[in-house]
């Protein structure tokens, strides 16, 4: 078959469509967003009648593919690392359950944390939930794992976990296709109780679930995906996991490393492989992209083994993503120094764009704060948080989606009046609208500045799942009709929001301000639409 | 063949145009591609960078190493400046535009800049928007400074042309021109200085 030019997470995406899936569940999140973007402007998927819409969040996304597990037919989740916090209950249990139709959960870590609050490895969630992991190396592993994860899955009746970091997910290369699997007709599991985790079934299950472990790690043998490669110095014996492989055969001339390596892309590692390597060499290097896991597993508590090199030893530093300098130096290589960067280079942050509606709102709520003490904004994530930075420097937090409203609450209980919370409309229907109810139920008296900008930004303007109904959803949860402002965030407007600010922000209760105006970035994409189409139109004619 | 390329800019500049047609390009010659992007609407206004590697045998790592490239292609020259560490001091060239991008409060005067820049043994700098202008439409600039880095990235020039015509297919005829002749402006003006 030909060979097609992807990113990491469009080999998932094809490797998934070319698995049979029926369907993609997934919110967006940086790095993980183009995958179901991908299969969302697939026509093969199309044809396949592949369901790929956004869910509202994570948790509903990996409730929604347990469903159609559960119905019999294959699924992908999709999340970034921080989305499987919010999906870590159904994942979690969805390992007690076990899978019927193929199940498998693709989260993209962030190391370096590039657009993250975190870098938090999500091969711990796999452990956590006592299921296998698959971490390809490159392109084409991504590819070919995302095929074997759906194997994997309905040969264990178990969910399975992809974990890729930031590089692989946003690199392309060429990918070799292989033949397409068939989609599943409905099937409910043989089983009509498996899925109820009542104490009693749960107790059975989770037995059913030990039980597979050592299945997992016996696969990990056979899969291919856990090789052991010999090398003649046995001086030092490397573990390479994931995308980790490549940086360290950067560092030697045509990839012949002289230490024997044991490439890893498969979880739980087949202790019969690390004791091989192990009992062969003097001393152990780990190479690992993100938390030094196999590391500190292999080190033990004590660490009286041989010396095992890698984060928490030092060889590696201790956060951030690995390179081929890191791994080089690592290994004692001498590093190619290119030129020194002149003192007059400056840092640009990334910063909301020209003429974007969060800055008219900001400059409203900024002015409307000003008699006040400093401090009072607590914010969500999304475009919108860049108004922590110059010149705007409105907000006081960014912790998680959602966490604006409820800290808010919070910190008004704790005495703080006014207080302010800052949401986005993306951000409000993903965690947000629980919260809100809470505001109401307790009467708190706080000020919510809902961001609406009809998109989820951030991530690159994806369909909200709050378009055409925040309002109605703000009325819903009990939030008085008066107290319920809609705004124009535009300069010209200035002088009125601010006074509507001024009034809402003396209320001693829940009061809503919607600023609504469309991100400038998806009303120019709409706008080149429409001027392709009268283009067209005109030569049709 | 093997050639290791930095392409950077300000977000929303177009590098990811730069890189799709060296990609696309690259590719119709056999060759083997790695290319790791900076991707999502946080980066916006922000600095922005592209690792491209190209190579007649397989390519390991998806970074560059630091010291090892040949080429950085820039579209902004103060963003040039942000991966000189990454340039091969014997061989490495830098290609950029001289026209500022200017959305911070402490950006250091042009002059300062290219000096900088001219203090390095192998650079070419272009003020592309003035090309572009010329030819038509300040939105060609991109293409111009990737016309200008085209005689170091040993890639035939036909195949350049064909990937333009292929990825701005889309865009029209008048567009397809445009950024053709934007090609061959860059390229001639750093073939009088390569
Ligand atoms: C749990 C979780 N999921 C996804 C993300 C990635 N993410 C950050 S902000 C954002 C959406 C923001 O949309 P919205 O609230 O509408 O604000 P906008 O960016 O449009 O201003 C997303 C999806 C995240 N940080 N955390």
């Amino acid at each position: 078959m030909q060979k097609l030019l992807l990113l990491g997470d469009e080999a998932i995406a094809q490797g998934a469509i070319d698995a049979g899936i029926s369907a993609v569940y997934a919110y967006p999140g940086t790095p993980s967003t183009e995958i179901t973007e991908y299969i969302q402007a697939s026509k093969q998927a199309a044809e396949k009648k592949i369901k790929s819409l956004w869910s509202a969040n994570e948790k509903t996304a990996m409730e929604t593919a347990i469903g159609m597990s559960y119905a019999g037919k294959k699924s992908l989740v999709c999340m970034k690392h921080v989305g499987l916090n919010v999906a870590a209950d159904p994942f979690i249990n969805s390992a007690v359950t076990g899978a019927n139709g193929g199940l498998v959960v693709l989260s993209a870590d962030d190391p370096s944390m590039h657009s993250s609050q975190n870098e938090q490895d999500s091969r711990f969630y796999g452990k956590f939930a006592l299921i296998p992991v698959l971490e390809p190396s490159n392109q084409q592993e991504a590819y070919d794992m995302t095929r074997y994860a759906f194997e994997l899955s309905e040969k264990f009746g178990t969910p399975v976990l992809i974990r890729v970091t930031t590089r692989l997910a946003h690199s392309r290369a060429g990918v070799t296709r292989a033949k397409e699997s068939k989609q599943n007709s409905m099937q409910l599991p043989g089983d009509l109780q498996q899925f109820v985790l009542l104490p009693a079934i749960a107790r059975r299950q989770y037995k059913r679930l030990l039980t597979k472990q050592e299945l997992f790690e016996n696969d990990g043998l056979e899969s291919g995906f856990n090789t052991l490669i010999p090398g003649k110095d046995k001086s030092l014996g490397i573990v390479a996991c994931g995308i980790a492989y490549n940086y360290l055969l950067e560092n030697f001339e045509g990839g012949k490393v002289p230490y024997p390596v044991l490439k890893v892309g498969q979880y739980p590692i087949p202790a019969k492989l690390v004791e091989e390597l192990y009992n062969s060499v003097d001393e152990m290097l780990v190479l690992e992209e993100g938390y030094p896991i196999f590391e500190e597993l292999l080190r033990g508590y004590l660490n009286k083994g041989k010396t095992v090199r890698g984060r928490l030893e030092g060889s590696i530093p201790r956060d951030g993503e690995l390179n081929p300098n890191i791994v080089g130096r690592a290994l004692g290589l001498a590093i190619t120094e290119g030129f020194e960067t002149p003192s007059i280079l400056r840092g640009r942050p990334p910063q909301l764009c020209e003429g974007c509606s969060h800055t008219d709102s900001f400059k409203a709520l900024n002015e409307a704060l000003e008699p006040y003490s400093g401090g009072r904004v607590l914010s969500d994530i999304g475009c919108y948080t860049l108004s922590a930075l110059p010149p705007l420097e409105s907000i006081n937090s960014c912790v998680d989606m959602g966490a604006s409203i409820t800290m808010a609450i919070g910190a008004a209980d704790a005495g703080l009046f006014p207080v302010v919370a800052a949401i986005g409309d993306s951000t409000f229907t993903h965690s947000g609208i629980t919260g809100l109810l809470d505001a109401v139920n307790h009467n708190s008296p706080i000020t919510v500045l809902l961001n609406d900008n009809s998109t989820t930004g951030m991530t690159g303007g994806q369909d909200s799942s709050a378009f055409g109904k925040v309002d109605d959803i703000v009325r819903g949860l009990g939030v008085e009709e008066e107290h319920i402002r809609v705004i124009t965030p535009l300069r010209r407007n200035h002088e009125e929001n601010v006074k509507v600010f001024q009034e809402e922000l003396e209320y001693r209760g829940v009061s809503v301000i919607i600023a609504r105006r469309e991100c400038i970035q998806t009303l120019a994409r709409r706008m080149k639409l429409k001027a392709l189409e009268k283009r067209k139109e005109k030569t049709l004619a | 063949m093997k050639k290791d390329i930095i392409i950077s800019g300000v977000g929303g500049q177009g590098i990811l145009t730069i890189s799709t047609v060296i990609g696309t390009a690259a590719l119709s010659e056999g060759l083997e591609l790695k290319q790791a992007e900076v991707h999502g609407m946080s980066q916006r206004g922000g600095d922005v960078q592209s690792h491209m590697r190209l190579s007649s045998d397989k390519i390991a790592s998806d970074l560059i190493p630091q010291g090892q490239a040949d080429i950085i292609i820039s579209v902004e020259p103060l963003e040039s400046l942000r991966y000189v560490e990454m340039l091969n001091r014997e061989k490495g060239w830098l290609v950029t535009s001289m026209n500022p991008f200017n959305n911070i409060a402490d950006y250091p005067p042009v002059e300062d800049i290219l000096n900088a820049i001219w203090e390095l043994p192998h650079y070419v700098t272009i003020d592309a928007n003035r090309v572009a202008k010329d030819l038509g439409s300040i939105k060609a600039a991109n293409i111009v400074v990737l016309g200008a880095a085209s005689p170091l990235l040993d890639i035939k020039y036909d195949s350049l042309e064909e990937a333009i015509r292929t990825i701005f297919a889309k865009k029209g005829e008048d567009i397809i021109h445009l950024n053709l002749k934007a090609l061959r402006a860059g390229r001639d003006y750093a073939q009088e200085r390569t």
